[in-house]
């Protein structure tokens, strides 16, 4: 039986074979399925899926004509210690259709506090660069707990059984974490950025999405022609508050599908799901469960849908250093069966 | 990782029209398909076109969105970075935030009269 080198999802070299291949993209679809109570996906879907999947090719790509946006959340490597010419090269050499500007420190709470330097670096960039030029951190709602922030540690409460007060630490970081993420964009946009990356998002939970979601509303109300993404952190968001709710509808538990519906009430003009990865699953069956949670999300989606294709999620290894082998087939299949608009 | 997505899915940045699309798609929360299907309206182009480097790179200089320089080719005489972007606000019919920002700042004002 012949064996088609593959790859798991910490990014190791692995052989299958056909049948093994097609049984590991039944077993992601159907875990899909039954989480999140969403449509398989069809045989012609699974069928193409085999077909990048069980391609010798060191590479594999969409057709022409199929190509998508790619957002590039977080440009740059960091390697050359020039943020503002590392956008230069993201836009020149690697083809990015926009870029993003970042701190080291990926943090809406840590950029507070450099944030001259920063909206200065953002408006020489602006004069330097052409294609769309964000700024991007993450909410990190976690910051603002104690001893690194100023309201109790939730995450110290919770396990005492204290509930209530666990509650309402998270309420009282919320009005923190909104009002650094707002005074962050009102500086990014008076010096020139065309949209703000909320990265992560939900990353601690229903408050932390439940603040993003307040701030993404004032921008939207505000600044009407600034873009404004959101980039989830996880398929599934967790319940660390449990009660929160945004326009009636109840933010732990939702799956991509509820993320986009609340992102886009909100005034979002990108939304970027994310699924984990689970290292020990090949490949074929990360991607298929991918697919399957996603596609609910562009059949219905008004705006944009530039999925998370980093390391660790959407399929693409968790690895520093994804090969491009896996990457490429990631890259197209997510592109292929979800007929994105970005990633 | 970035340049296998780039050579896996993406249009190309400013190789093609890809950071056009991305505009629409920012600045409207234009889907694909509309975003590209506005771009090629406005540039008189097939969508198809939008992806083809070749294509693009005589379509951006005659509408000054700016080009890449590389190792043989150079665009002295054409419009750099802020340059091109007016251009781009006015061909694709969106504002952009930081030509509105160099228009503020470069207005005439008060002190030096």
């Amino acid at each position: 039986m012949q064996r088609i080198p593959t790859r798991l999802g910490d990014g190791s070299l692995a052989e299958m074979t056909r049948a093994e291949l097609e049984a590991d993209l039944h077993a992601g679809v159907e875990i899909a399925v039954r989480r999140a109570k969403v449509d398989p996906l069809t045989d012609d879907e699974i069928a193409h899926l085999l077909d990048i999947f069980t391609s010798p090719a060191k590479f594999s790509a969409v057709d022409y004509g199929d190509e998508v946006v790619l957002s590039f959340d977080g440009a740059g490597n960091a390697d050359i210690d020039s943020p503002v010419m590392e956008q230069i090269l993201y836009q020149n050499h690697h083809g990015a259709d926009s870029v993003e500007l970042w701190h080291h420190d990926y943090s809406y709470k840590a950029v507070r506090t450099v944030l001259s330097f920063q909206a200065q670096m953002m408006k020489e960039a602006q004069l330097q660069t052409v294609v769309p030029l964000n700024y991007g951190a993450m909410p990190d709602l976690g910051r603002y707990s104690q001893p690194d922030g100023p309201a109790p540690n939730w995450s110290q409460l919770l396990p005492l059984g204290k509930i209530d007060e666990a509650r309402q630490a998270q309420e009282e970081a919320i009005g923190h974490l909104e009002h650094d993420m707002l005074v962050v964009a009102e500086t990014m946009i008076a010096a020139g950025a065309d949209g703000l990356d909320f990265d992560t998002a939900g990353a601690a939970g229903d408050a932390d999405l439940l603040a993003t979601l307040h701030v993404v509303r004032q921008i939207r109300d505000r600044w009407p022609d600034i873009g404004v993404e959101v980039g989830q952190a996880a398929e599934l968001v967790l319940g660390m508050h449990g009660e929160l709710e945004y326009e009636g509808r109840r933010l732990a538990g939702m799956w991509p599908l509820e993320q986009l519906r609340a992102v886009t009430a909100a005034g979002a003009t990108i939304f970027g799901p994310a699924v984990n990865v689970n290292t020990t699953k090949s490949l074929a069956w990360n991607t298929a469960r991918a697919c399957t949670l996603v596609k609910p999300v562009t059949a219905e989606a008004t705006i944009p849908v530039h999925m998370n294709a980093g390391m660790g999620v959407g399929g693409v290894p968790m690895s520093p250093y994804p090969p491009a082998d896996a990457t490429s087939r990631a890259s197209r299949a997510l592109v292929d069966i979800l007929k994105l608009d970005g990633l | 990782m970035a340049s296998t997505h780039a050579l896996a899915s993406g249009m190309g940045g400013m190789r093609t029209a890809g950071d056009l699309v991305a505009r629409m798609q920012i600045t409207r929360g234009m889907r694909l398909p509309q975003a590209k299907q506005h771009v090629a309206d406005k540039l008189g182009c097939t969508v198809l076109d939008l992806s083809d480097t070749i294509a693009m790179h005589d379509l951006r200089r005659d509408f000054g969105l700016g080009r890449i320089q590389v190792q043989d080719l150079t665009y002295p005489d054409e419009p750099g970075a802020i340059e091109a972007k007016f251009h781009i606000a006015e061909t694709l019919g969106v504002p952009v935030n930081s030509v509105e920002c160099f228009k503020r700042h470069t207005a005439p004002k008060r002190g030096a009269r």
